[in-house]
């Protein structure tokens, strides 16, 4: 089949890939815009397997058959509070697919070169593209393709720790080798050396060590970045993924490769932007791991913590009128989204108006809370970003706080010294009454003393999450 | 000896009010009082003497008789000197007293050693809101004046449709939005006549709002004031601002139907905003309620207690007594502000007074206490209303100012975004420079993609973040065009490597766009 059909095809597989981004824009344009990128990636594959791919084109549909089937069994079984392990997974996947395509246009390349004229003029498909190159030309297609492989082999093993602590497997600390971030700057630098040893010699080794190099920045980077911060970490790895995708498709010089590479990797960094920004922290804090310096003693807080048993939480729901609900990654943990919904139809049921409240960092992924509500069948439309409900709060007469800390911590207002000072927060202390679910007397996260559970109107409902549930659903009906 | 609270019948002509109701009694004997009333002193606000009685309430045949057995005196209307003259040394009595412009009455009660209790001098903080009186009495007035409105206008409030014809909303124009302003609003609302509202505190506008009806701005520059520094009630405007508020007024004068004035200012004659041009250029058959008929009015032509129909066909009405025109409400109410007091008084729940002269309430609304005249009282140590912090809200602004505005930061906007595509453009150049066309050709493509991306992505709603990645993720495995192109290679390790990035992509295509369909489909409108 012709080239220019190829190119045609990836045309359109380019625009349907756009549109499939651009339908996320609301929920239900969504539901067909994923349609749009899935027969955006048939066409490209199919345009690619009987067009320049077409070499044992047989063997790659058994491949993509049983990777499609263990594919559809990890998709189809995973729970929904799993999610962020999954996609940290699967950008392991991407990653390590960069490293492989790298390796193999350097391995292409060095055969090309090595033969002679006559040869080359029989070469086919992604041979006979290189043979065609010159010497500048073939530079550029080596530091293209060892940046693919150097961004792949981060993502690879950036993605794997965080899936790692994201799924409890690794300690979800942050912790790092003696010499801290002296290391991944001594191993930046010997990758800069490989890539300009590799331009000189042409040879595998320099490519390998720079490998390495990639692997133990990726692996060190992420194991010094705590949990709380995995949103960022994970929308990161996500802009990677895209970049080397980009990467490969300027060595192997596929423009739907940089057009695909190109939409990823920007909207991974938009996603890392709008979560630094939730944390008011930038960007590159966050990756050098740990939270900023503080200048000073942290406020001292006063008061006590006062707990209250599911009578006192059922009673002044029964008074309240309107409810706020502020999810955070503890409703995850307990898997607790089901008796939230559950007590939100009741109370909903009973005429009252409730809402639920989303800070941009709640979770361990972009977006992670919406997922978990929806999948309880919580309808989106009562489902708030921060921005629209923060002003409401002191009109609300309840606010309870399931599983989330840092996001409702006051300090960030009041306290000019907290490690979280100007990070927006969820004002929910301005409800009249505030309900805490929270296992026990701990701070979150971050280590910071949250001045929230000592307020006057702040009651603390201890426990698991899902079991206080139970029993405060038991008195509401 | 269990201390008697005592009720005499008002002797105020056409006072219809009693300071205590049976509901009011049971509470006070929960608090230990014996109570007492005299013989048909609720009968004019539907109280009969046999449901006193039923109430355990002590019935006392003559007003002296009374006056001489109770220990505590709560009634209406401040005590007319014959009353006053009753009250012993110890004796306490709870009622308005005026005590602004009653001083020959504060004389009299200190020299007889009697302890007053002002109605009218509760301070106006949240935890003695349960006895402002002032307020309960104006919230009768705002919703009665209403009411007294509509029986002289000749007209619907709601505007309707009818086989007969189609009838007009009326307009109504309240000015002075506190409580009783803000009774009338929601009234008049509530009969569904287009309601406008003025006030002098811009702060309330919020509050109008909320009631349904459309706050009456002023382009006017002049810092306005914080109602907060006032303990909440308006304050003396200058000529200017008043010249501006009387203009906008001339501006509706034609177009109301009833106009509602409420503008008092405590213990100064009623400002006048409804002046006589405004009266003439108002339609036939117009009606003005004048609240503050009592303090001169807010309008000249008023008369206080009487309803006059000036020669253009404007009925006035500056009736005084709007809570006395519903008293079995007002007393109810009345009676409860003196129960809560009577709490107060009695932390013990002992039957016994306790007059704390500490207490910011008690304290406040004493006008005499122990052979002292202790009027008027030190500001309270709690602020009526938390003080607006000091930023104002960008709708000071004025037109101009905003445009302003609006222009500046479109110039910055333009700025930024003309120095980013100059570096950007700059950089596209410097790379084209150096780079041959082959390699050019792609980067086009990439930088295009990336503006497109940034472009797309923005819009992307924050609910959808977790999908969003979902499907970035599904489609980043398109690197499977690169592993397919090579598999088909000679080397055995390369279509060995490109194998494996085959199938691993081919698992996240599939599960990638599979878990994306999932959560899809959870996300459901209620």
């Amino acid at each position: 089949m012709d080239f220019g059909f190829t190119t045609a095809a990836y045309v359109v597989a380019a625009v349907l890939f756009i549109l499939s981004l651009g339908g996320l824009s609301g929920q239900e344009s969504a539901k067909r815009a994923v349609w749009y990128g899935i027969v955006g990636m048939g066409i490209a594959i199919l345009a690619t397997l009987i067009g320049p791919g077409s070499g044992l084109w047989l063997a790659s549909l058994v491949l993509i058959a049983l990777g499609g089937a263990i594919g559809y069994q990890l998709a189809s079984k995973v729970e929904m509070t799993q999610m962020p392990e999954l996609v940290a997974g699967m950008h392991a996947l991407v990653g390590l697919a960069a490293v492989f395509v790298g390796f193999n246009a350097h391995a292409e390349l060095a055969n090309v070169l090595a033969m002679d004229e006559a040869a080359k003029k029989t070469l086919e498909g992604f041979a006979a593209l290189l043979a065609k190159k010159d010497s500048v030309e073939i530079n550029i297609l080596r530091v293209e393709a060892a940046l693919g492989i150097w961004i792949g082999a981060v993502t690879f093993t950036g993605s794997v720790i965080a899936y790692g602590k994201l799924s409890g497997r690794v300690t979800s600390a942050a912790t790092k080798l003696p010499g801290g971030h002296l290391l991944n700057a001594g191993a930046a630098a010997l990758s800069v050396v490989c890539l300009i040893w590799y331009l000189g010699s042409a040879s595998v080794l320099p490519l390998m060590i720079l490998t390495l190099a990639a692997l133990f920045i990726g692996y060190h980077l992420i194991m010094g970045i705590g949990g709380a911060d995995m949103p960022v970490v994970v929308s990161m790895l996500n802009s990677y993924s895209g970049w080397a995708a980009a990467a490969i498709g300027f060595s192997l010089g596929n423009d739907l490769l940089i057009v695909v590479g190109a939409l990823v990797g920007s909207s991974g960094a938009i996603l890392s932007y709008i979560m630094c920004k939730a944390m008011n922290r930038s960007f590159v804090s966050v990756i050098l791991g740990g939270f900023g310096g503080t200048s000073g003693p942290a406020m001292e807080v006063e008061g006590e913590q006062i707990a209250i048993d599911a009578d006192g939480v059922a009673a002044a729901l029964d008074d309240a009128d309107s409810v706020i609900i502020i999810p955070g990654y503890g409703m995850a943990v307990a898997q607790a989204q089901q008796n939230v919904a559950e007590l939100t139809r009741r109370l909903r049921a009973k005429g009252k108006t409730v809402r639920f409240a989303i800070h941009p960092v709640a979770g361990r992924l972009p977006g992670h809370m919406n997922v978990l509500l929806a999948e309880a069948k919580v309808p989106y439309d009562i489902v708030m970003e921060m921005d629209e409900i923060n002003d409401d709060f002191p009109e609300t007469d309840v606010a309870i706080v399931i599983g989330s800390n840092d996001i409702v911590n006051p300090a960030a207002q009041e306290d000019p010294n907290s490690p979280i000072a100007g990070m927006p927060v969820l004002e929910c202390w301005k409800a009249k009454q505030v309900f805490v679910s929270k296992r026990g007397q701990g701070t979150g996260y971050s280590g910071i003393e949250n001045p929230l559970f000592f307020k006057d109107n702040t009651r603390m409902f201890y426990g698991d999450a899902k079991a206080s549930l139970d029993t405060l659903l038991t008195l509401i009906n | 000896m269990t201390v008697k609270l005592g009720t005499p019948k008002e002797i105020f002509e056409g006072e219809a009010r009693v300071a205590m109701t049976p509901e009011s009694a049971l509470q006070l004997q929960k608090l230990g009082y014996d109570c007492a009333i005299e013989a048909g002193a609720g009968q004019a606000a539907g109280f009969s003497d046999a449901a006193y009685e039923a109430a355990g309430v002590e019935i006392v045949k003559t007003a002296a008789a009374l006056w001489k057995t109770a220990d505590i005196v709560a009634k209406v209307r401040p005590p007319s000197e014959t009353e006053l003259k009753r009250m012993t040394k110890g004796k306490t009595l709870i009622s308005f007293f005026n005590p602004g412009g009653n001083e020959a009455g504060l004389e009299l009660a200190r020299s007889k050693g009697a302890n007053v209790i002002a109605m009218e001098m509760v301070p106006r903080i949240s935890r003695a809101q349960k006895m402002d009186a002032l307020s309960s009495m104006a919230n009768i007035a705002g919703y009665r004046a209403v009411i007294e409105a509509g029986n002289n206008f000749g007209r619907f409030f709601t505007g309707q449709i009818t086989a007969a014809g189609k009838v007009p909303p009326a307009k109504v124009l309240v000015v002075g939005a506190g409580v009783a302003g803000l009774a009338a609003i929601g009234t008049s609302t509530s009969l569904g006549a287009v309601t406008y509202a003025f006030d002098v505190r811009p702060e309330v506008a919020e509050q109008v709002e909320s009631m349904g009806a459309e706050f009456v701005y002023l382009d006017f520059e002049e810092e306005q004031q914080d109602g907060a520094a006032t303990g909440g009630y308006a304050a003396v405007s200058s000529p200017e601002f008043r010249e501006a508020q009387l203009a906008k007024f001339r501006e509706l004068a034609p177009e109301v139907d009833i106009v509602i004035t409420t503008a008092l200012i405590p213990n100064r004659e009623a400002p006048e905003l409804w002046t006589e041009d405004m009266v003439a250029a108002m339609k036939p058959g117009s009606v003005i309620v004048d609240l503050a008929a009592e303090k001169g009015g807010n309008c000249k032509l008023t008369v206080a207690d009487e309803k006059i129909v000036t020669d253009n066909g404007v009925t006035i009405i500056g009736y005084t007594d709007f809570p006395s025109r519903m008293a079995a409400q007002a007393s109810s109410l009345y009676a409860t502000n003196i129960r809560h007091m009577m709490a107060d008084l009695t932390p013990e729940k002992d039957g016994q007074i306790n007059h704390d002269m500490e207490d910011d309430v008690i304290r406040g609304a004493t006008v005499t206490f122990d052979k002292e005249i202790t009027f008027p009282p030190p500001p309270p140590k709690v602020q009526a209303i938390a003080a607006k912090p000091q930023a104002e809200a960008p709708r000071e602004l004025t037109p101009e100012e905003r445009r302003a505005q609006e222009v500046a930061e479109f110039k910055a906007q333009t700025r930024q975004q003309v120095t980013l595509l100059g570096i950007g453009g700059a950089l596209v150049l410097l790379v084209g420079l150096i780079a041959p066309a082959s390699f050019m050709q792609h980067f086009i493509v990439f930088v295009l993609s990336v503006f497109v991306g940034f472009q797309v992505i923005w819009n992307v709603s924050h609910s959808l973040h977790t999908p969003l990645m979902a499907v970035t993720n599904a489609i980043s495995s398109i690197i499977i065009l690169g592993a397919l192109m090579q598999i088909g290679s000679g080397s055995f390790l390369v279509i060995f490597l490109a194998a494996l990035s085959v199938f691993m992509a081919g698992i996240n295509i599939f599960g990638g766009f599979l878990v994306t369909r999932r959560m899809l489909a959870m996300f459901q409108k209620s």
